[in-house]
């Protein structure tokens, strides 16, 4: 199978010795949904900015579609479109002006361009900003403006750099609902972001890395599989002196009307229910503890000695 | 890419490059041609007819060549390096370093910014100088070439300054620094034959003594130094600097981390 992306033994050490990457090799399987995920630091930009030819790497093979970068990068880059994570646009440039260019770093004749450029500006909101000065867009107005001009050549793999960061609950809805058109279409698609919802709701593999290593690269169903304990807090009507003695095996008494229970996978809430009915203890609200995935990414990412909480 | 889609990348940046200095005419165009006006004025028309004849021609005419040089150096050399490093300082760099648009189509359309630049400042300053002088030319061919040429040379030394710099600063240092001296010491206001042998000698090390003497040599018939020589020499500094700015463009800390 042709994978959209296959690193092997990826290495990067920036020239102030900082060893941003250490060996790694990542598959990204075409038509794809992956996200790469990892706390700030862990190289994520470092791994795109090597796809895009912003930063050299160290050691290593990667392979776009086949094409390994060290043959044909100029190949390798036609194929793909990237949202950086900082902003880099001429900000004194219109939207417009700004697309059409890129259209044209891509070869594209005029007309298409233009054709194009609507199509994009129109699918993103931003149609009637087309003639505005692009330092003068919101925050998530240029955001789309990058997704809007990574497309304008129409590339196989589309990168985004945390697309999401620093955009509103409504529009980041429909940027979801955008890209997974764009992804059922046919566009293999790369996403680092922080939020994992995002990744959860979007991405169907994901990898994790962190100081500069691969920890996790699999599906979001196994790594969601791996949540085998989950934390629930229930909120009490009267409060509690102290938890009945039957009670001690199932559930803590955080303060006086809250209390936590944790559940393991292949067990009920019901047994919990019926041991708090059985004491007189009635349960007003309840929620889970933590986000879960969150929960899992904090332990994988987890540095080592770093004791478990 | 295809040839085609070469040709639309290298157009692409090159009007990009054009309506820049065009857009921005106030600080790009009218300036050279406010200091040549003052030039002229002071040197030619006030102190000129005191100083006499220059190598057999008034001061005037003699120095009408070396001025619209000196414009075309600054004008090629600013272009490229304030629209290259404005474009690394801003970032808006990566959108060309991201694209499959090869380096060698990236650094010509930059040289054809810089050229047209340097060329429509040199006919800017030309139009001036008509205003104190009746210009003959010798030779239009030389004078088409070396502007050209001498163009390309410094758009290609603005390049280089532009990635190596770091700050707003390091883009004015060589022009102020290293390009206003040797061009002031090149020959433009005086023939070097004024000077004693060692100062002639030290003036010949000046590589920009060669572009002014070749073009005013287009326009006079006249130079202090081999024409041939100075053409071999451009062409030498140009494939020099070429091979350099190429060089930076795929392996530069200052664009590619
Ligand atoms: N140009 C650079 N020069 C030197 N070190 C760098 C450079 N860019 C990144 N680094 C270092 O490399 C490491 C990885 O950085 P990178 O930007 O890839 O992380 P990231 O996973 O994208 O983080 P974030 O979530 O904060 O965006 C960090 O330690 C960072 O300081
Ligand atoms: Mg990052």
């Amino acid at each position: 199978m042709t994978y959209a992306l296959k690193t092997t033994s990826l290495s990067k050490t920036y020239g102030n010795q900082i060893q941003a990457l250490k060996g790694v090799d990542l598959n990204v399987a075409e038509g794809d949904f992956f996200a790469l995920l990892g706390p700030n630091g862990a190289g994520k930009s470092t791994v795109i900015g090597i796809l895009t030819s912003l930063v050299l790497k160290t050691a290593g093979q990667v392979e776009i579609f086949g094409v390994n970068i060290d043959r044909n990068f100029q190949k390798a880059k036609s194929f793909i479109g990237v949202v950086p994570q900082e902003f880099n646009f001429n900000i004194f440039e219109t939207p417009l002006q700004i697309i059409c260019n890129q259209a044209g770093y891509y070869g594209i004749d005029r007309r298409t361009a233009l054709q194009r450029s609507e199509k994009y500006l129109r699918l993103l909101g931003l149609w009637e900003k087309r003639n505005d000065i692009a330092g003068h867009l919101s925050g998530g107005m240029k955001r789309r403006l990058m997704i809007a001009r990574a497309l304008i050549h129409e590339p196989r793999l589309l990168i985004l750099d945390e697309p999401t960061a620093g955009v509103d609950i409504e529009i980041r809805r429909s940027m979801w609902d955008f890209l997974k058109n764009i992804n059922a279409a046919g566009t293999t698609i790369i996403l680092t972001t922080h939020y994992l919802e995002e990744a959860e709701h979007l991405c169907r593999n994901i990898g994790i890395i962190n100081h500069g290593t691969l920890v996790e690269n699999t599906s979001m169903r196994a790594l969601l599989r791996q949540l085998n304990l989950e934390t629930y807090v229930l909120d009490l009507e009267t409060e509690l002196e102290e938890l009945p003695v039957p009670l001690n095996s199932i559930a803590r008494l955080v303060d006086r009307s809250t209390l936590e229970v944790d559940i393991k996978r292949g067990e009920t809430l019901n047994d919990v229910y019926d041991a708090l009915s059985a004491a007189s203890i009635h349960v007003t609200s309840m929620r889970n503890k933590a986000n879960r995935l969150e929960q899992l990414f904090v332990d994988l990412t987890r540095n080592p000695g770093e004791a478990s909480s | 890419m295809s040839p085609i889609a070469m040709l639309i990348a290298f157009m692409t940046i090159v009007i990009k490059e054009i309506t820049r200095f065009t857009r921005i005419w106030q600080q790009t165009l009218v300036p050279p041609a406010i200091s040549t006006l003052l030039y002229f004025v002071i040197f030619g028309n006030l102190i000129g007819p005191r100083i006499g004849q220059m190598d057999g021609f008034d001061y005037m005419d003699f120095l009408v060549p070396g001025l619209i040089l000196m414009s075309v150096i600054t004008a090629s050399y600013q272009n490229v390096v304030s629209s290259f490093f404005g474009a690394k300082w801003g970032k808006s760099i990566e959108e060309l370093l991201v694209s499959p648009t090869p380096n060698l189509i990236i650094l010509l359309a930059y040289i054809c910014g810089g050229v047209a630049r340097g060329v429509l400042v040199g006919l800017i300053v030309t139009s001036v100088s008509l205003l104190f002088t009746d210009l003959s030319i010798f030779n239009g061919w030389v004078l088409a070439s070396v502007v050209v040429l001498t163009a390309i040379l410094f758009s290609l030394g603005g390049f280089i300054n532009a990635v190596f710099a770091k700050t707003f600063d390091d883009v004015s240092i060589v022009p102020t620094f290293v390009l206003l001296p040797l061009t002031y010491l090149g020959g433009v206001f005086y023939s070097i034959n004024l000077l004693g042998d060692f100062w002639q000698q030290v003036s010949k090390a000046n590589p920009i003594l060669y572009m002014i003497n070749a073009f005013r040599y287009g326009f006079l018939g006249i130079t202090d130094v081999s024409v041939f020589f100075s053409y071999g020499m451009i062409i030498a500094f140009i494939m020099v600097f070429f091979a350099i700015s190429l060089y930076l463009l795929s392996h530069s800390r200052g664009l590619r981390a």
